[in-house]
C-alpha cells in the first residue's frame, strides 16, 4: 500500500514538473479560484438566505412570504 | 402587482445571469467533443500503432487541455449567482437541484480529474490500454458533467416527478426517473452534446484547414480533417434529429416559446415555417404581433415540426393569448386568475398555520389533491400577471426569432461545409482547393456563434419563467440592490475579457507550434 501511495505521489510529482504550456494553465488556475473564492464569493456573493436566517423554518416563512406579496 | 418588484434588478439580474452562462458555454462544447475526438485519435494510434496518430492525438490533447484549463470552474459562478441573485428561486428548486448536481459534483467532476491526470501524464509511464481507457473515461466524464446539469435546465423547462411542499416552499422530487428521463431532458442532452460535437470537429478542421494553407504538417492536417468531418457529421445529424425531438417538446409544454420562435401571431392547421424572414414593426394594439416585410415560407412545415402531422393546429400568441375553446386552450386571463387562487391559497395557509389548525390542514389538503394541482397550482406564476399586461407574459420575440433561424440556418451550412471536407479529405483534393480552406478557418467562429444562439433561443424563449408556468423571474430574484449587481455584471465583462484574451493567445501560440513541439 505505501509502495503505491509512494508510485501515485511520484507520478503525479514527475508529471507536475515536466509540464511546459501546462505551468502557466495552472498561474492562470490559481489566481482564477483565488479570484472566484477570495474575492466574488467572500465580498459579492454571499448565500443569502443562509446568512440572513438561522434555521430552514426561518428561510421556509420568508420565501413564502415574499412568494405571497401580491394585493 | 408588479409595483412590489424592482424591474431594474430583474433585468441586471438577469443580464449578469447571461453573461456568465453565454461564457461558461464558449468552453464546455470544446471540451466535450474534443474530449472524444482525442479519444477516437488515440485509439487508431493504439489499434495501428503508428507513431504518426501519437503526435496527432498529443496535439489535439494539448488545445484540450487549454480550453479545460481556462474554462474550468467558469461555471461556479453560476452557482453563486443562484445563491445571491436568485436565493428565493434557489430555495423553490433546491431539492430537484440537489440530485443531479451532488451528483455530478462526486461522480464525473472526479472521474474526469482523475484520468485527466493519467491522460496527461502518463505517456509511456501507464500500458496503452491503460491510457487509452482514462482517455475514454475523461470524455465520459466530461459528458456526464453535462448530463446533470442539462437534466436541472430541463426539468425548469418541463418540470416533471416533483411535488410542491406548501408548508416549505420548495419543490420535492417524487421520481428521479421522471426527473433524469423525461423527454424535455433527453432531447436536451443529445442535442446539446451532439451540436457540442459539431462544435469541436468545425475547430479541429479550421485549424487542420490553417496549416494546410501554410503547406506545413500536412498529413497531420489531413488525417485530422478526415477524423473531424466523419465525427461533425455524425453530429450534425444527430443536432438536426434532436433538434426535430426537442421542437416536438417545446410544442407540447412550452407553447409560446414554440409560436415565438416563429413569430406566429395567429394559430393555424397546416402553418408554415419561416424558411426565411424579416421582422418589421410591432403592432401597438395587439401584444406580439410582428409585421414581416420579408417572407418566405414552407407550406405545413411548422405543423410537421410540431407533431409530425402538417395539418397539426399550431396556436399562435394571439391564440395562446385570448384562449381559443375549439382547440382547449386557455386564456391568459383565466390562467392569472387560477394562479392567484393558488397563491393566496398558500398565503392563508401559512396565516392558519399557527393560528386556526381546522383551516390550515383543509388548505394544506388542496396541496395534495392531483385534481387542485392540475387546475390551480399548475398556473401559480401566471397569478402574479393578473390585471397585468400580457405583453409581459411574452418573451423577446424579435430576439427568440432571429437566433431560432440563424442557428438553423447555420446548422445547415455546417452540415454541408462537413459533407464537403469529408468527401475531399477523404479524395485527397482538400489541400488544393484554398478557398473552402478559407471557409473551414471561418467556419470555426460561426459554430460558437450558432451554439450561443441555441441557449438564446431556449432561455429568451422561454420568458419571464424562470420555472416553466411556476416561478417567474420577478418572484425569483433576490432583494439585493440593483447596483451589487451592476458592479459584479462589470467585473465579470472585465475579467472574462482577459481569460478570454490569454485564452486566445496560448491557443494560438499553441497551434503555431504545431504538433511536432506540442507539450503539455
Amino acid at each position: 500500500m505505501r509502495n503505491f501511495l509512494i508510485k501515485v505521489f511520484r507520478f503525479y510529482y514527475n508529471g507536475f514538473r515536466s509540464m511546459t504550456v501546462g505551468r502557466k494553465l495552472w498561474v492562470i488556475i490559481l489566481i482564477k479560484f483565488f479570484f472566484m473564492f477570495a474575492i466574488l464569493k467572500l465580498f459579492f456573493f454571499p448565500d443569502l438566505l443562509k446568512k440572513n436566517f438561522s434555521s430552514d423554518r426561518e428561510r421556509s416563512n420568508y420565501v413564502i412570504e415574499s412568494l405571497t406579496q401580491i394585493k | 402587482m408588479f409595483q412590489n418588484f424592482d424591474i431594474s434588478l430583474v433585468d441586471w439580474s438577469r443580464g449578469q445571469f447571461a453573461l456568465t452562462a453565454l461564457y461558461h458555454w464558449l468552453f464546455v462544447p470544446l471540451t466535450l467533443g474534443l474530449s472524444v475526438i482525442v479519444a477516437i485519435m488515440e485509439t487508431i494510434y493504439v489499434k495501428t500503432g503508428n507513431k504518426a496518430w501519437k503526435k496527432i492525438t498529443k496535439f489535439w490533447m494539448t488545445i484540450f487541455g487549454i480550453n479545460f484549463a481556462i474554462g474550468v470552474a467558469t461555471g461556479i459562478i453560476l452557482e453563486f449567482e443562484f445563491g445571491t441573485n436568485w436565493s428565493k428561486y434557489s430555495w423553490f428548486v433546491g431539492d430537484i437541484f440537489g440530485a443531479p448536481l451532488a451528483i455530478e459534483g462526486i461522480l464525473a467532476f472526479f472521474m474526469e480529474s482523475t484520468f485527466i491526470a493519467v491522460m496527461f501524464f502518463g505517456w509511456e509511464k501507464v500500458s496503452k490500454k491503460f491510457h487509452l481507457a482514462s482517455t475514454w473515461l475523461t470524455a465520459l466524464g466530461s459528458n456526464l458533467s453535462a448530463l446533470w446539469i442539462l437534466i436541472a435546465n430541463a426539468w425548469m423547462q418541463n418540470p416533471t416527478g416533483m411535488h410542491f411542499n406548501p408548508d416549505t416552499a420548495r419543490n420535492e422530487m417524487v421520481n428521479f426517473f421522471d426527473v433524469a428521463l423525461s423527454p424535455t431532458a433527453i432531447n436536451k442532452f443529445l442535442h446539446t452534446v451532439s451540436q457540442a460535437y459539431v462544435l469541436a470537429s468545425l475547430v479541429v478542421l479550421a485549424i487542420s484547414a490553417w496549416f494546410l494553407l501554410k503547406n506545413r504538417d500536412i498529413l497531420f492536417a489531413k488525417r485530422s480533417i478526415v477524423v473531424g468531418s466523419v465525427f461533425g457529421l455524425i453530429g450534425i445529424l444527430l443536432t438536426i434529429y434532436t433538434g426535430d425531438g426537442s421542437a416536438q417538446q417545446v410544442f407540447k409544454t412550452q407553447p409560446m416559446k414554440f409560436a415565438s420562435m416563429e413569430a406566429l401571431y395567429e394559430g393555424q392547421d397546416h402553418a408554415p415555417l419561416i424558411a426565411f424572414g424579416i421582422t418589421g414593426s410591432l403592432d401597438e394594439n395587439n401584444p406580439g404581433k410582428y409585421s414581416f416585410p420579408v417572407r418566405i415560407e414552407v407550406p405545413g412545415m411548422l405543423s410537421y415540426l410540431s407533431s409530425h402531422d402538417a395539418n397539426t393546429f399550431v396556436p399562435g400568441i394571439k391564440d395562446l393569448i385570448n384562449g381559443n375553446k375549439e382547440h382547449n386552450i386557455l386564456s391568459l386571463a383565466e390562467k392569472e386568475e387560477r394562479g392567484y387562487v393558488a397563491i393566496m391559497t398558500l398565503k392563508e395557509m401559512k396565516e392558519a398555520r399557527d393560528t386556526d389548525p381546522g383551516k390550515y390542514k383543509e388548505l394544506r389538503a388542496k396541496f395534495e389533491d392531483p385534481q387542485w394541482i392540475k387546475d390551480y397550482f399548475a398556473y401559480f406564476g401566471y397569478g402574479y400577471y393578473k390585471g397585468e399586461n400580457p405583453a409581459k407574459l411574452l418573451p423577446n420575440i424579435v430576439m427568440t426569432f432571429y437566433s431560432f433561424h440563424l442557428m438553423v440556418l447555420l446548422g445547415f451550412f455546417f452540415l454541408l461545409v462537413l459533407l464537403l471536407a469529408l468527401i475531399w479529405g477523404v479524395k485527397d483534393r482538400i489541400a488544393g482547393k484554398k478557398w473552402f480552406l478559407w471557409v473551414l478557418v471561418w467556419t470555426a467562429p460561426l459554430a460558437y456563434v450558432a451554439t450561443e444562439l441555441g441557449w438564446i433561443t431556449a432561455e429568451v424563449g422561454r420568458q419571464p419563467w424562470v420555472v416553466q408556468d411556476l416561478m417567474p423571474n420577478v418572484t425569483a430574484v433576490s432583494n439585493i440592490s440593483a447596483i451589487t449587481v451592476q458592479v459584479t455584471f462589470w467585473l465579470f465583462t472585465l475579467t472574462f475579457t482577459i481569460l478570454a484574451i490569454a485564452e486566445i493567445k496560448i491557443m494560438f501560440k499553441q497551434i503555431k507550434l504545431g504538433p511536432k513541439d506540442g507539450g503539455q
